[in-house]
């Protein structure tokens, strides 16, 4: 593939690879999907998935932390003890 | 939850989960039985954490920039607590490596007018391993590490 770039000659990369790259991470994202067909610049695209992945890591984080609550009160008789503990088990 | 039985078996998903379940069975075998001092929840909280990530790593293995950074990080952490002085010898080497890989692919941190510099950096510290990716690379391991981070 050639780029249409002017400095190709330097880059390896060309512009259509960036740009498939680009909108298939669009797709990606919850919060960009449905603009899918209005064009959304490559700038806002990276920095909407920096947020996503923050997102996504504190979502593990609060995860983890009620995992770590659960493991803690798997001797007790409430619901979410019984599963956890019936899905230890096998 | 899932049915486990319903799972691709060799999916991302189920090797994640049969891994990350087998952790925590032995997570919940290793703790004391009522400890609920603040040090302990916390140091229980980064075991899951922790189990979390090696499980995903693990699933993905070397096949990704990002999982092999990530294990990178993971291995060398548990070394540094055993011994902290071979640490610091890795962490150097660990740099000189990273630094030449990075001057190798740097073609696109150069002002080459495209206008999205500080969010592409912004991104590479965001996924493990970042620092030394090209462009390209970034966005194609980003695209799967999010694939991961939803999976987990």
């Amino acid at each position: 593939r050639r780029s249409r770039s002017k400095q190709s000659s330097v880059s390896s990369i060309t512009d259509d690879q960036i740009t498939d790259l680009v909108s298939k991470l669009q797709h990606l994202i919850p919060e960009l999907r449905r603009r899918r067909f209005n064009k959304v610049s490559t700038s806002k695209v990276l920095q909407e998935t920096c947020n996503y992945i923050r997102s996504l890591h504190r979502e593990v984080e609060d995860l983890s932390d009620r995992l770590s609550q659960l493991l803690a009160s798997t001797d007790s008789d409430s619901d979410q003890a019984a599963i956890i503990r019936s899905l230890l088990m096998q | 939850m899932n049915n486990p039985h319903h799972l691709n078996p060799t999916s991302l998903k189920s090797r994640f989960t049969t891994r990350f379940l087998r952790a925590l069975t032995k997570i919940r075998a290793q703790k004391p039985i009522s400890s609920s001092s603040p040090t302990e929840i916390f140091r229980r909280y980064r075991r899951i954490k922790v189990a979390a990530d090696k499980s995903m790593a693990y699933s993905v293995r070397s096949r990704r920039i990002w999982s092999r950074a990530m294990l990178w990080k993971l291995r060398s952490r548990s070394y540094r607590r055993q011994d902290p002085c071979s640490g610091r010898r890795s962490g150097k080497t660990n740099q000189a490596i990273m630094k030449k890989s990075s001057n190798e692919n740097t073609t696109t941190r150069r002002e080459d007018g495209v206008g999205f510099v500080e969010e592409a950096d912004e991104l590479r510290q965001l996924v493990p391993g970042g620092e030394t990716m090209n462009l390209c690379n970034l966005l194609d391991e980003t695209a799967h590490y999010i694939k991961c981070l939803t999976t987990q």
